[in-house]
């Protein structure tokens, strides 16, 4: 069997890229925030509703969202897909559109993703599938504790301490304050994680992601039709996903997740490997979700990545530039973060990031997780060089 | 997002067969897991069918009750009103003796006092009338 991917390295790129209403966007439903995000980012690529004929995305309100964005946006698209898989949902639409562009089903694609949940609910949407009702019983806080049980085993076996999970969150609001856009930017040490309320041990709340509203919208197009678009192409290099549990209890061990497999097929099919990536964005939802995806994705080695992302070497200042929009923790998180990975490794290289610029990026590795570390889907993109 | 009436403590709240007979067994105060008959291999949450070998065919096998805490953590605001005045409490994931994994807690073991791949022994509380809950406590 091959891993049926060989066909679609740089076949098709990214053209366009937005982000709306980010941290608080009172009077707008997440459909609405996701149109507005698409609109600019259709704007970004200089297309209109109807050279879009492939449509793919999620929102959390919607189960028929395919049908509802396009009728709203006026596209009718040949193919549409919205795959229900959790927050890595998009980095996994992104390898499917390829695959239709490649295979000359479609031949523009609009991504996106919109929700309105801190001004709707005030906290965390968690749906009642995060509960199985055996374990819902007990009342574990899901997904919150999910996470924390991966910590509390990651810590046990490997040694990894508190300290290092609070510079994970450090790091990631050293580059939100880099960012105009992220909600929070307030100055944050180790010793204010450390100290703050406490959630699901050893979580503090600085260890969580945020509760924001945001949307986001990308624009993906044939690798030959790309070339005449106003922005840089921004080339899919290499996608992988696999998925090994839903539940907590049912992962394998707490401490490997599915990226150990997404990663190194996306590197294989990229031609790449881990040394050439200039900007890495990981779904941050936890601290300890950045410490296992550097290891499972090859960055440092099993166990390692408390040590790693020591004396700030993740953050502005450091040797690896991780999460540069300041990531879920910092910058936003409605509910599904992964199309935020996305949008911001093409504003990297198409190096549009300004203060947060990281200097001459030509391949980014974004990754996305979904459910409670369940589905694990890695994107490796890469401008026109290294094609 | 309530999911559950918001006095009572939760029960549960599916009821297709398997779960019922789960749940039953457990008034039994003897822990029982699905063990497929195809491949021998032990199984939890309850389901149809066995996920390692295909087979729809199981029964009902009494668990030595004996595993360790596979991890643990900490919950400091519970989702379920009827949890208010127990924070902060500890979910652990057991590791049973047969090789599956359980979502519970241990009440009785101080917070300060949990470790990972410490043994422990599954009891049983009737939540109501009804419904009896697995819990597990430290193996002195
Ligand atoms: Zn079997």
């Amino acid at each position: 069997m091959t891993n049926g991917t060989e066909g679609i390295r740089g076949a098709a790129a990214f053209v366009g890229a937005a982000t709306d209403g980010i941290g608080e966007a009172p009077g707008f439903s997440g459909q609405e925030l996701a149109i507005r995000a698409s609109l600019k980012a259709m704007q970004d690529a200089g297309i209109r509703a109807s050279d879009i004929d492939g449509v793919f995305g999620a929102l959390s309100a919607e189960s028929m969202c395919g049908v509802a964005v396009s009728e709203y946006l006026g596209i009718q698209p040949k193919y549409s897909n919205n795959n229900k898989i959790g927050g890595s949902t998009f980095l996994s639409l992104t390898h499917t559109a390829a695959m239709a562009i490649k295979n000359g089903l479609i031949e523009t694609a609009l991504i996106y993703y919109g929700s309105n949940q801190r001004s709707a609910f005030g906290r965390l949407a968690v749906s009642a599938t995060h509960q199985s009702d055996y374990e819902g019983l007990y009342q574990p806080r899901f997904p919150m504790t999910s996470y924390a049980l991966a910590a509390s085993r990651h810590m046990h076996e490997y040694g990894t301490t508190r300290e290092q999970l609070a510079e994970v969150a450090v790091a990631a609001r050293q580059w939100a304050q880099l960012n105009p856009d992220a909600f929070m930017r307030d100055p944050l040490t180790i010793e204010d994680v450390m100290a703050s309320r406490v959630i699901s041990d050893p979580f503090s709340v600085r260890d969580c992601c945020l509760v924001t509203d945001g949307a986001g919208a990308l624009i993906m197009t044939s690798a030959e039709r790309a070339k005449d678009f106003r922005q840089k192409p921004v080339y899919l290099l290499g996608a992988a996903g696999e998925h090994w549990h839903k539940q907590i209890s049912a992962m394998p061990d707490l401490t490997v997740t599915a990226a150990s497999k997404s990663g190194p097929r996306a590197f294989e099919m990229a031609g790449l490997k881990p040394s050439d990536v200039d900007v890495i964005e990981l779904y941050d939802a936890f601290t300890i979700n950045t410490i296992l995806f550097l290891e499972d994705l090859g960055f440092c080695p099993k166990g390692e990545g408390g040590r790693f992302v020591s004396d700030g070497h993740i953050a502005p200042s450091g040797g690896l530039p991780v999460n540069t929009n300041g990531g879920g923790l910092s910058c936003v998180h409605p509910g599904m973060y992964g199309i935020f990975t996305l949008i911001e490794g093409v504003q990297q290289l198409q190096g549009e990031c300004a203060g947060r610029q990281i200097e001459d990026a030509k391949v980014a590795l974004c990754h996305g997780s979904g459910g409670v570390l369940s589905s694990q889907v890695t994107n490796i993109l890469g401008t026109e060089e290294v094609l | 997002m309530s999911i559950i009436d918001p006095i009572e403590l939760p029960v549960p709240y599916s009821v297709d067969e398997i779960n019922r007979e789960f749940w039953k067994l457990c008034s039994t105060h003897i822990l029982h897991f699905q063990q497929c008959k195809g491949c021998g291999h032990w199984r939890h949450l309850p389901r149809y069918m066995c996920s390692k070998c295909g087979s729809p065919d199981w029964h009902w096998a009494p668990s030595s009750g004996k595993g360790v805490i596979f991890s643990w953590t900490t919950v400091h605001q519970p989702m379920h009103p009827a949890f208010g005045g127990k924070t902060p409490y500890a979910s652990i994931i057991v590791e049973m003796e047969e090789g599956v994994r359980i979502v519970s807690q241990a009440p009785d073991l101080p917070i300060e006092d949990l470790k990972l791949d410490i043994p422990v022994e599954v009891y049983f509380e009737a939540r109501t009338e009804d419904v009896t809950l697995p819990f597990f406590r430290v193996i002195e």
